[in-house]
């Protein structure tokens, strides 16, 4: 079995992110930037999947610039086999991206499509629901949990909703959307950052795929949260009961 | 504007995020319809349709969509939707399940966690973590839309119930997907995500013993329970009560922090709180720098000290 792994280029989770003064955007200029942390929990399991004989290629796609070639290398130095960028200058919206990666799933003919459940940037928490739309496949989002029965093309996948956990039972071929706690990535060791090196990566240009794409969003601004003001540190317990009893008014 | 509202339900009564729901759908349309759909659901139906504003209930019954599942759910709102303008659906596990599905069947963009509604073509929602207010305007004849529940109050109260339009069609079973089991938390504590009163502890509980600090706190204020994902993580806490960006985004009425060092992670999911109150030995964590409230010093001492403090007021009053 082909696994796909779609993998975003993101600013790393642990930076603190600037709106730029224009309201045009974030600042990513000199920003230290990271594959998405959910896609690689995605990548994880199909190298996971992979060493129990259950895959038999883990194949990458990044929709983005030039730069997301360092995001799938990394990728491939954790152990993906194969690369595949579609290259294009602009960003999309999520409908778009399931739009440019089903055809990426029609040359390539995976039995499963493996996601991060959101890209820490836009926080839309879409994609994999729109591409298996898309494709009519069957979901599970939010996976905290898989189990593969070969034999029958099925899988069990528990996923975590907001009272607690569900499964089901998806036919082959299916998308998956990742949660935190399905695995716990894997460092890249020096060899496999080496070897990665002589792996392929795929690049097609956006306009050779023959879609036409329209625009169906327009951002307006970005701009900054306002701050919360400042607050007071009370010396006892005695005194933060006072406080919020007669100043907050919230007991 | 028409407005459907996607009703999330359990066959058997209202799930409260329908109301925040309602309450956004109301600023887009006056006469807002919703969509039950589910098996032996009549109740819900009949609830729906006492919720007050709703012009008209579209209800269906059908053993198909007893387990809410997105693959034959989202071709029912597809579908649904030739007469409406909007879809709304709460932004929780259930609508960011759905919606999206829904959304690409259309061939529409859909704009999650909305937080405000600008104009009818224009919707604030946060981005990074809520670092930064995205304001976008969604270029497509029909929208859909998740609403952030804490950003919208509750519609309250009830309206002699509006019609209720029962839809019978023969909705064939979807067999690439199915339903196994569900475990949910056992709980008689209120919602997390729609809960007044938050009491939250972190890594600096230690362990899951002494994590019933936190619900025994949470008891006495009659609040829910979450937890930062240190302690999730640690085993102290079930996944479901982490808060968070990758877990829930709460915005209570009180909000207090036990053992929580405040990482940007966590802060995405509870900063827009009404009142924070911090406990926590190091004066120079994070969170008191957005803690309305700092108290430091030794929570197993302080926490024990503040539910006697609670019970006697309780005992007065």
């Amino acid at each position: 079995m082909k696994i796909l792994v779609a993998v975003k280029r993101v600013i790393d989770p642990y930076v603190k992110v600037r709106v730029k003064p224009d309201q045009s955007g974030i600042e990513t200029q000199n920003v230290k930037m990271a594959m998405n942390p959910f896609d690689e929990i995605a990548v994880e399991e199909a190298l996971r999947l992979r060493e129990k004989h259950i895959a038999s290629e883990v194949v990458l796609v990044s929709v983005g610039t030039d730069a997301c070639q360092e995001t799938l290398r990394h990728g491939m130095a954790l152990g993906a086999d194969r690369s595949i960028l579609v290259r294009s200058e602009k960003t999309f919206c999520s409908l778009n991206i399931a739009k440019i990666l089903k055809k990426i799933v029609e040359d390539e003919m995976p039995q499963l499509i493996l996601l991060g459940k959101q890209s820490i940037d836009g926080d839309n928490n879409q994609t994999p629901q729109m591409l298996s739309a898309l494709l009519d496949w069957p979901q599970a989002t939010y996976v905290s949990k898989l189990t593969f029965d070969t034999e029958h093309k099925t899988l069990q996948a528990t996923r975590e909703i907001d009272g607690g956990l569900e499964t089901l039972m998806l036919k082959l071929p299916a998308v998956l959307s990742t949660d935190l706690r399905l695995n716990e990535p894997r460092y890249a060791s020096l060899p496999n950052i080496m070897k990665a090196k002589r792996k392929p990566i795929d690049v097609i240009e956006l306009d050779s795929l023959n879609l036409s794409l329209r625009d169906h969003l327009e951002v307006l601004a970005v701009r900054a949260p306002l701050p919360r003001s400042g607050g007071i540190m009370v010396d006892s317990v005695e005194s933060l009961v006072d406080k919020l009893q007669h100043e907050a008014k919230v007991l | 504007m028409s407005v459907l509202v996607l009703v999330e339900h359990d066959n058997h009564s209202l799930h409260p995020a329908n109301r925040n729901v309602l309450a956004a759908a109301l600023q887009l349309d006056d006469k807002p319809v919703l969509l039950v759909a589910g098996h032996r659901c009549e109740a819900v139906a009949k609830s729906a349709a006492s919720l007050p504003g709703v012009s008209a209930v579209w209800w269906i019954d059908n053993p198909s969509f007893e387990h809410q599942l997105a693959e034959g759910l989202s071709k029912l709102i597809a579908e649904s939707a030739a007469s409406f303008t909007a879809v709304l659906a709460p932004s929780n596990t259930f609508g960011k399940n759905i919606l999206p599905r829904a959304a690409a069947l259309l061939d529409i963009a859909q704009v999650t966690d909305v937080t405000k509604i600008i104009d009818e073509n224009t919707f604030e929602h946060p981005i990074y973590a809520g670092n930064a207010l995205e304001t976008v305007r969604v270029l497509d004849e029909k929208k859909a839309l998740t609403i952030r529940l804490t950003a919208f109050d509750a519609v309250s109260g009830t309206q002699e119930a509006c019609s209720i339009e029962r839809i019978d069609k023969d909705y064939p079973q979807n067999n690439s997907s199915q339903f196994v089991r569900q475990e949910l938390s056992l709980s008689t504590r209120p919602d997390l995500g729609s809960a007044d009163k938050i009491v939250s502890g972190g890594r600096g509980l230690q362990s899951a013993e002494q994590f019933k600090l936190i619900e025994e706190l949470a008891d006495v204020l009659g609040a829910a329970v979450g937890a930062s994902r240190a302690a999730v993580d640690a085993g102290f806490a079930p996944n479901d009560y982490q808060v968070g960006q990758t877990g829930k985004v709460v915005a209570p009425a009180l909000y207090i922090a036990v053992g929580i060092s405040g990482a940007v992670q966590h802060l995405a999911g509870m900063k827009d709180s009404k009142v924070i109150v911090a406990i926590n030995k190091d004066a120079d964590a994070p969170i008191f720098q957005i803690a309305d409230y700092g108290l430091v010093g030794d929570l197993f001492e302080l926490v024990p000290k503040l539910i006697e403090k609670l019970k006697e007021i309780r005992r007065r009053s």
